[in-house]
């Protein structure tokens, strides 16, 4: 238990009629629920073995108070958080409340719904009743527990059978709050049998906005579903971002992810992947780059709670400086799992003597007719490759850049959306490359 | 310093140690434009320590000695310096390196050396095809370009692709470190065509090697034997086929050493 996490009492006592919903009585018992469920858990601890290389006292020892909703007029998006202008499917919030103004929807195929979590809590709450935390990993209730509690607004996605939205989704979240401001952020998916999208949550910061964004993404995929997730995180260095993907998958659907953290303070990304329905595959991609103090803790669960079911993990962390990561990797194959194909990968380049990463691959094999592999390095830049590049008359920053570039290249290369994949080596030439080498980086993927 | 005419190296007492240990102790040798000398020796004598600290490697210390390369002091430059001005390693153990593709590796390695000379980096039509016609030379396959430089490679592709390398970058001094150890006699003869493509009365050649055999393909004009860290003995490519039918064992240091 965490001294000081009971203060939240009172912002919820002060919040809780303006949220949205209040007046649904088992959406007002759900967060009620959670905000005892909270108080009784606190935020997690080194003790608590999930949270054992993440220290939070930076979070615990302040207090964030919800952020109130910023007009929209004193708002100026940064050019490249849009990363694509033409895009037809974009919901924008700032500082976790939805903003219309700013990014007016397009037209949708009937059987799609893209709108706000807030407006379905107000008009169609039924909508949601049984589905809103069904997701959700209830033996770590801390984080997830204050979410649902303070829990505002979002993106919900709702696809029906046979839906296929060719043009991605993009979720833009903005921060721009101060040190002491919440930004709960809650969205939903529902993918319908058949039903195919492309959703992209990218979480940006205005000047150096600090805060805490607490973000719960809770994904369904019925039959046959495809969904392709991005995550892409960017938020200021002195903020903090804890948050939770958690995926229900039936017979044969198919989930990528693709999670790249770039920011933030102190990071915390719980992916956990339930794989319900024989035929079920997942592929997790992630590549997060820290530096400075930053930290940032991935914990990847997948349960394969189905025969025949697939899953393909490929995570890379790049550190410098006196920075943090932590990779924690949980495959659960069950009993009844068998003919389950799982591989996990997980790498890291540390450029620092400073810097340091903690990885836990975690199997637990229940069946016998399975085939599991996994791997796990931490290195450094390779000495022979630096020298071999110099030899050719490649200097040694060009030469460390370009080995820094590569060993981010195969999480890249996975990258099928083509703008993300632009904007990702735009984002990671800047940091590791001079400008001159841009160009010649098109022709090095390209072949 | 004078430089003597058409002198390309110029190396005097050249002492070097590794983690401590002397492995090279007195070593003299000039090489001229036009000339290809072999530097043959058994195992441990010290031969790819020679290869490697002419390219630059910062793992072996100089103690003694200097090593002047067109006129310029070589040890003071750093490695991609000594490329930059003419100098090319092809290495005995060519490095794999995942995610950076071969043609992407040639083309930064080709664009530093154009760099440095003061003309234009060649735009993309020239470059793919010089390097297509370099690599049909060398019978090898296109899709080695495009995968990453020498990852997967047979032992046999990694030592095409040092030559290819070296064919692209036309190096006036070139370094062949053991390129031939574990070829075949078709990539053997492949190489060796490659090196023999590029003599020229410009260029120069040390060519580092265990056996006589690669000389029965390129013809040295010098043979040198290291033995104990030093040049035990000089002479012409004759040198070459006694050591084949004698072996080293007669050379060790004290018997008949060259002083």
């Amino acid at each position: 238990m965490t001294a000081g996490h009971t203060s939240y009492a009172e912002d919820f006592q002060a919040v809780q009629a303006t949220l949205p919903g209040a007046g649904v009585p088992w959406l007002q018992q759900l967060r009620t629920a959670a905000m005892e469920s909270f108080l009784d858990s606190g935020f997690p601890t080194p003790r608590t073995e999930d949270w054992k290389y993440t220290d939070l006292r930076s979070l615990t020892r302040r207090h964030y108070t919800p952020a109130s909703r910023p007009r929209p007029d004193s708002i100026t998006v940064p050019a490249d958080a849009w990363w694509q202008d033409e895009l037809q499917h974009r919901l924008v919030f700032i500082d976790g409340h939805f903003m219309p103004e700013l990014c007016p929807l397009g037209p949708l195929l009937s059987g799609v719904t893209i709108t706000s979590l807030a407006r379905v809590l107000e008009q169609q709450p039924e909508l949601l009743e049984h589905r809103l935390g069904h997701n959700t990993d209830l033996e770590q209730p801390g984080f997830n527990a204050f979410n649902t509690a303070f829990m505002r607004d979002g993106a919900y996605i709702r696809l029906g059978a046979g839906a296929v939205l060719e043009q991605p989704v993009h979720l833009l979240f903005i921060a721009t709050g101060t040190n002491a401001s919440l930004r709960p952020v809650r969205n939903m998916i529902v993918a319908g049998a058949h039903s195919h999208a492309t959703v992209i949550e990218s979480y940006v910061a205005l000047n150096d906005a600090a805060g805490l964004t607490s973000a719960v993404t809770e994904i369904s995929l019925e039959t046959g579903a495809h969904i392709e997730h991005y995550k892409l995180e960017e938020e200021s260095a002195s903020a903090s971002h804890i948050a939770g993907i958690y995926v229900t998958q039936d017979r044969d659907s198919r989930f990528d992810s693709h999670n790249i953290a770039q920011g933030g303070q102190l990071v915390r990304n719980d992916l956990q992947v339930a794989l319900n329905g024989p035929g079920a595959a997942t592929a997790l991609n992630g590549l997060t780059i820290t530096r400075g103090r930053q930290h940032v803790d991935n914990h990847t669960r997948v349960d394969h709670n189905a025969a025949q079911a697939c899953s393909d993990e490929w995570y890379r962390g790049i550190l410098d400086d006196r920075s943090r990561a932590v990779f924690n990797g949980r495959i659960v194959v069950h009993a009844n799992a068998q003919q389950t194909v799982s591989h996990q990968h997980n790498h890291n380049l540390l450029l620092s003597g400073d810097a340091e990463v903690d990885a836990k691959p975690q199997l637990e094999i229940n069946a016998d007719d399975v085939q599991c592999t996994h791997g796990c390095t931490v290195g450094q830049l390779d000495e022979e490759a630096l020298f071999y590049f110099r030899s050719r008359g490649v200097d040694a920053t060009m030469a460390r850049n370009l080995l820094v570039y590569a060993f981010a290249a195969d999480v890249l290369e996975r990258i099928r959306l083509q703008p993300v994949r632009r904007m990702l080596e735009q984002r990671l030439a800047g940091r590791f490359m001079e400008t001159e080498v841009l160009d010649s980086l098109r022709d090095r993927l390209s072949g | 310093m004078n430089i003597a005419a058409g002198e390309m190296l110029a190396i005097t007492g050249l002492q070097v140690a590794v983690e401590g240990k002397t492995i090279l102790n007195s070593i003299d040798l000039k090489v001229r434009a036009g000339e290809l000398h072999a530097i043959m020796g058994p195992n441990g004598s010290g031969k790819s320590t020679f290869a490697q600290v002419l390219a630059g490697r910062e793992t072996y210390e100089v103690l003694q000695g200097s090593a002047r390369f067109l006129g310029q002091d070589l040890l003071d430059l750093p490695p991609e310096e000594r490329a930059r001005r003419g100098l090319f390693l092809a290495f005995q153990y060519p490095v794999e390196i995942p995610g950076v593709s071969n043609i992407y590796f040639l083309k930064a390695a080709l664009n530093a050396v154009r760099r440095h000379r003061g003309v234009d980096e060649l735009d993309a039509m020239d470059f793919i095809s010089l390097v297509k016609e370099k690599l049909a030379a060398m019978q090898m396959n296109e899709d080695l370009l495009y995968r990453s430089v020498n990852e997967g490679f047979s032992g046999g592709e990694k030592k095409r692709n040092e030559i290819l390398q070296m064919m692209v970058l036309e190096p006036v001094l070139t370094i062949l470190d053991e390129t031939d150890s574990g070829l075949d006699i078709d990539a053997l003869k492949v190489v060796a065509d490659g090196v023999n493509s590029m003599r020229s009365p410009e260029r120069a050649f040390i060519v580092v090697t265990h056996y006589q055999r690669l000389l029965n393909y390129i013809e040295p004009d010098y043979v040198h034997v290291l033995s104990g860290g030093r040049i035990a003995r000089s002479g012409g490519p004759e040198l070459a086929i006694e050591l084949e039918q004698r072996g080293y064992g007669w050379l060790e240091p004290g018997e008949g050493a060259v002083p």
